[in-house]
């Protein structure tokens, strides 16, 4: 080993090392140009000067070619190193004024404007790519010729080279930008590789990240391109990661694993429409999918949310989106269902674009039927329409290109049949999901049985078990849906897929056990700081050393350490092994944020045998490095200041007694439909004990009522074995005439009190509660006509299979009354299947029945568009009304006769029938008073309030509360089951525990400082502060309690509280305070 | 250049807002002037009126609550 010293810190390094290297190794930064990890030292840019001494010689020298020697001393920041490198980069940018590179560098030290005749040149004959080109790709293709002013990089003779591989290193490696264009060494035209995730639309890096929240977020080599993997040479990569990580053996490998379940979720993919010719996709550059489309308006896209046009980067002012393009279409090559999502994309689509670009863009909405029936959602359509959309119901014939400027001419036929034009500067196809080959071949392997459009076949009753046992599918595979409803179905599949595993459920689990807790009450703090690298992203820019050496001068501080990459595992375990031997009793980790690796620090910190908040994080990547690239001085003065402010708050640390609290493992499910039975039963079936309360003297709820589901199977059947299997069930007591009264308690223990007298205690409760039909009294003859139906009365006849359908010539369906009005602007998402359905059951009856369906939107979603179909072509007329100008019902020579204006003839035409049935709407029951009870909210509408409309939709805001069926929006019964089915999976993440643990980072009052003024309890946003009064040495205390489960510990007590009765534990007052006095220098 | 003014920042963040934010902007590389001394909190109601009075009487030249 040699010792020497760098800056008058001594150093320890191998036989070899150049002094660049030395000095890198101690964290301190030598600007060059021509160093590069891996290839031979050059001096070539000479910026690396230092000052050497050895004996008594001192010289000025590039440290990247010097190699140290024993007792060298050497200086990289002295007034004479500055100056020289002042004057090397004074030549170079000389040599080369236009580079920005150069030009920066140069502002950082000092030189504004070259002091020589100006060259043109981008070439500094650093000969970096010369050397990549030579040692690491073993190929040559470039050289350094000519000599004194004439010497360039090139090729042999200047002629196009015929052995270089286009790898693109000398580009990748140049400092200054000269190879911008290495066709110009090849003669051939490098190919961009295209960003798949970006569906191609920019380029990628042979290395990268499949997407930014890809899981793991690894970057992965592409093998097919990769010139190691091809031929061996380069390895660039390899050589470059301070890690190590790259590991060019891995290889795809077959694995074997013994299941009980499978759960298939192959989702989707979007359909191509280049062989649709007459969209000119592919064929005219402004036409988008609007996947495409999609991640143009994404931040985080090719052009960082900047809406360009592919023909010229132009910003488009005028947008079409079509529609249905590949699906609700019986044209070969295109789909006959509808695919579900593709309106609400187009919707949202223009929404978000007229936020890029402005209120001044003209969008218009080329479709059939606005299809936007889930919750939320017709608001967002009336929201769109009220912004200036266009909406032109219309199917488009073509999209031509129009003149020489990339702009489109889209035909398209009106509802009255008129041919129109209109030019638009982009046109974006909302584009169907289709099941691809190898998904229909996956299923075809497994034995599992596809319907005939390739989605999984299934019954209503069980939606997302397959018809092979054990195997389970959800999503897109089992049917067109949006991405609530994909995640719901996955917490579906999950409940059905564990049901037969609820035995083993917990025997594959390891414990982590951790050693005994060290005592650290009344010990003064010894504080370890380790001090991250993070690889370069710390290092390269703070001067990591200087803030290791200038923790060490803090109070309390007894280690200092610096780690490479602190997160690594080798490292955690080192620095454990270091907190036992220092006895250091705090802990600082000096490096990224907090929030994504606390915990990671924290379990070091048990391992070490010390309470997991004895441990504070100093953000100096996130919140310095990452944020001051440019000012590595005044990034390391930070750095310096946050280990400051972490150690000043660590010192004040206590450890905090780990919360945990008993769950009461059972469950209360309220409602005794198919939603709640099917809940009750699923819960039941893992072992857990169920409590079923049912307002009602019968289970069963509206499906008593209903006569098929929209894939016809008929419901009684399924309902009675369902009913049969409830009420048999050991694990579940039915509670009739049962209402919830009073309710008390939190997740994992709730005392819920019934109608009935008796109070159940339970860990969760899942609300089923359904919703009833809108009664339209006074319209359309309701209640004044017996001819005159509600849906689910229809369905009733039909089970009688009654005389007076027999008998009747003529039969009617209202839609939408009631709803997707100003009163109700809501979808009921059932109507036009049933409707549907029910029209094409009566044509089965009696063929000859003549069928009127008055509609706005025919909402025939997925596959229900087949049935759509098929009722056409059974000659049920579909007419459709504008709902400023709905139909008039009137008596009429004992029949029942209705005016209608038409859309298409424009004119009012009239109708008699025996038969009109109302689709009205679905109405939530009164849902306030459970609302009230379990603290959850319900929307303007009436129905409860999920927490998260995408990610937890049958979550309510309130832990351990869930929502499934009709009481949440109205939908059909085989969603209300998958959302039965995907309560039972969330509840089961909490029955399936013993202990809730919960956060100690919660409120603790002081009861001698508190005298019960009670501010902290209005101010508490989670209702967690209760007031109390005590006896104590002969008066009445009052002081406040803090329920620790619903205490989140925001600390708005501590912030109201004026006497300091009240805190947080591990933000106290103190904490805080010392923070800033740290911040500011002041200890 | 020393001689230019440098305001020192106290900046109260909340842990699921804000702060997190200030994380965003390192992950986007978002470059701003190194002037601001974040301090992380479990929420921004938890800044007591007299934390803030402290840091400008102790010498802060700015106090921010972001939540």
């Amino acid at each position: 080993m040699i010792n020497l010293t760098i800056n008058d810190r001594p150093v320890e390094v191998q036989p070899g090392t150049t002094v660049l290297e030395a000095a890198r190794q101690m964290g301190i930064n030598i600007p060059t140009l021509c160093h590069y990890e891996g290839v031979k030292p050059y001096g070539g840019c000479r910026l690396c000067l230092v000052e050497v001494t050895l004996g008594p010689r001192t010289q000025l020298t590039a440290s990247c070619t010097y190699p140290v020697a024993e007792g060298l001393k050497v200086l990289t920041d002295t007034e004479g190193v500055l100056e020289g490198r002042r004057f090397v980069m004074d030549l170079l940018l000389s040599r080369c004024p236009e580079v920005p590179v150069l030009q920066e560098m140069a502002r950082q030290l000092g030189v504004m404007e070259p002091s020589f005749a100006k060259g043109a040149s981008d070439c500094i004959l650093c000969g970096k790519c010369v050397r990549v080109c030579h040692e690491l790709q073993h190929v040559g293709a470039i050289g350094l010729v000519g000599r004194g002013a004439k010497r360039e990089v090139t090729t042999p003779f200047g002629e196009f080279s015929k052995i270089c591989r286009t790898c693109g290193a000398c580009e990748f490696v140049c400092p200054t930008g000269h190879f911008a264009d290495i066709g110009k060494v090849s003669g051939k035209t490098p190919k961009p590789k295209l960003s798949e995730f970006n569906v191609g639309l920019n380029s990628r890096g042979n290395i990268y990240r499949l997407y930014p929240q890809a899981v793991p977020n690894t970057p992965v080599i592409d093998a097919k391109n990769c010139v190691h993997l091809l031929t061996g040479d380069c390895g660039v990569c390899a050589q470059t990661c301070p890690a190590g990580a790259i590991d060019y053996e891995q290889k795809e490998q077959d694995l074997t694993l013994k299941v009980g379940s499978v759960i298939l979720a192959p989702g989707f993919k979007p359909f191509d429409p280049t062989p649709l010719k007459a969209y000119g996709y592919g064929r005219y550059p402004n036409v988008f999918t609007s996947l495409e489309f999609e991640r143009i308006l994404s931040p985080g896209g090719p052009f960082q949310g900047h809406v360009k046009r592919r023909s010229d980067g132009k910003e488009p002012k005028k947008i079409a989106w079509l529609h249905c393009v590949g699906s609700r279409s019986n044209k070969e090559g295109e789909k006959p269902y509808c695919s579900n999502f593709c309106c609400m994309v187009a919707l949202k689509q223009a929404i978000i674009a007229r936020e890029h670009i402005g209120p001044d863009l003209d969008m218009a909405l080329f479709y059939m039927d606005m299809r936007t029936p889930r919750k939320d959602f017709e608001k967002y359509y009336v929201r769109i329409k009220d912004q200036g959309a266009r909406l032109i119901r219309s199917r488009v014939h073509t999209v031509r290109s129009v003149g020489n400027n990339g702009d489109l001419e889209v035909r398209y036929i009106t509802e009255t049949g008129e041919v129109q034009d209109e030019t638009f500067e982009a046109v974006v196809l909302s584009v169907g999901m289709v099941i691809p080959p190898a998904t229909k071949e996956l299923a075809i392997n497994l034995d599992v049985p596809l319907g005939p459009n390739d989605f999984v076949m299934a019954s209503c009753f069980e939606p997302v078990t397959t018809y092979r046992e054990g195997i389970y599918s959800c999503g897109a595979f089992n049917g067109p849906k949006d991405i609530p409803q994909t995640v719901m179905e996955g917490s579906a599949a999950a409940a059905a897929a564990s049901r037969a595993l609820a035995a083993g459920r917990g025997t594959l689990i390891r414990e982590k056990v951790f050693p005994p807790e060290v005592e650290v009450w009344g010990e003064p703090p010894r504080v370890g700081v380790f001090v991250c690298n993070c690889g370069l992203n710390i290092g390269g820019v703070a001067d990591v050393p200087a803030i290791a050496a200038y923790a060490r001068g803090i109070a309390g501080v007894e280690y200092v350490q610096e780690n490479l990459f602190s997160c690594s595992q080798d490292a955690q375990a080192q620095m454990a092994e270091m907190i036992r031997e220092h006895n250091l009793n705090r802990v600082v980790v000096a490096a990224c944020s907090p929030s994504t690796h606390a915990p990671i620090f924290q379990d070091m910190l048990r391992n070490a045998g010390l309470n997991k908040y004895l441990f504070e994080m100093a953000n100096i990547r996130n919140q310095c490095t990452w944020v001051h690239l440019n000012e590595p001085g005044a990034a390391t003065a930070k750095c310096q200041d946050l280990v400051n402010m972490a150690v000043a708050k660590a010192r004040l640390l206590q450890p905090l007694e780990y919360i945990t609290v008993g769950i009461n493992r059972k469950a209360l499910v309220i409602g005794g439909g198919v939603t709640g039975m099917t809940s009750a039963l699923a819960l039941a079936d893992q072992g857990y004990e169920v409590h079923l309360a049912e307002r009602k003297d019968r289970l069963g709820g509206n499906a008593l009522k209903l006569h098929t589901t929209w894939r016809g199977g008929l419901v009684r059947p399924r309902l009675e074995a369902l009913m049969d299997k409830v009420t048999k069930h050991p694990q579940i007591t039915i509670h009739y005439h049962a209402i919830v009264e009073e309710v008390s308690g939190i997740v994992g223990n709730f005392n819920s009190k019934l109608s009935t007298g008796q109070t159940i205690n339970h860990g969760i409760v899942v609300i089923a509660i359904g919703a009833e039909p809108y009664r339209p009294e006074g319209l359309y003859l309701y209640k004044q006509n017996p001819n005159v139906l509600l849906s689910l009365d229809l369905d009733l006849e039909i089970t009688k299979k009654s005389e007076r359908l027999k008998k009747a010539q003529a039969a009617a369906f209202i839609q939408c009354v009631g709803s997707r009005t100003p009163e109700r602007p809501y979808c009921n998402k059932v109507c036009c299947a049933h409707a549907v359905e029910n029209a094409i059951k009566l044509k089965v009856v009696n063929p000859d029945m003549d069928i009127y369906v008055f509609y706005r939107d025919m909402r025939t979603y997925g596959e229900r568009e087949t049935m759509y179909q098929r009722a056409r072509e059974k000659g049920v007329i579909f007419i459709r009304y504008l709902v400023a100008n709905p139909p008039v019902v009137e008596e009429a020579d004992g029949r029942i006769k209705i005016t209608v204006m038409d859309q298409i003839l424009q004119r009012p035409v009239e109708f008699r029938v025996d038969l009109l049935t109302l689709a009205t709407a679905i109405i939530p029951h009164e849902n306030a008073p459970l609302a009230e009870l379990y603290k959850i909210n319900l929307n303007a509408e009436g129905f409860f309030t999920e927490a998260h409309a995408k990610i937890k939709p049958v979550e309510a805001s309130t832990e351990g509360i869930y929502l499934a069926g009709l009481c949440h929006y109205p939908k059909p019964l085989q969603e209300s089951v998958a959302e039965a089915l995907a309560c039972a999976s969330r509840a089961n993440t909490i029955l399936s525990r013993e202990f809730l643990q919960l956060e100690s980072i919660i409120s603790n009052p002081i009861d001698e400082n508190c005298d019960g003024c009670a501010f902290c309890v209005d101010a508490c946003p989670f209702k967690a502060i209760t007031l109390l009064e005590y006896m104590k040495d002969g008066s009445v205390k009052k002081t406040v309690e803090v329920n620790a489960v619903q205490c989140k510990g925001c600390g708005s007590c501590m912030a109201t509280c004026p006497k300091q009765g009240i805190y947080v534990a591990g933000f106290t007052p103190e904490q805080l305070e010392a923070q800033v006095e740290a911040a500011l220098g002041l200890i | 250049m020393q001689d230019r003014y440098e305001p020192r920042i106290i900046a109260f963040c909340c842990n699921w807002c804000s702060y997190a934010g200030a994380d965003l902007a390192g992950v986007s590389r978002i470059q701003y002037p190194p002037n601001a001394r974040i301090i992380r909190v479990m929420c921004s109601g938890m800044v007591h009126p007299n934390l803030v009075i402290n840091a400008l009487t102790k010498g802060a030249d700015g106090v921010l609550v972001c939540g």
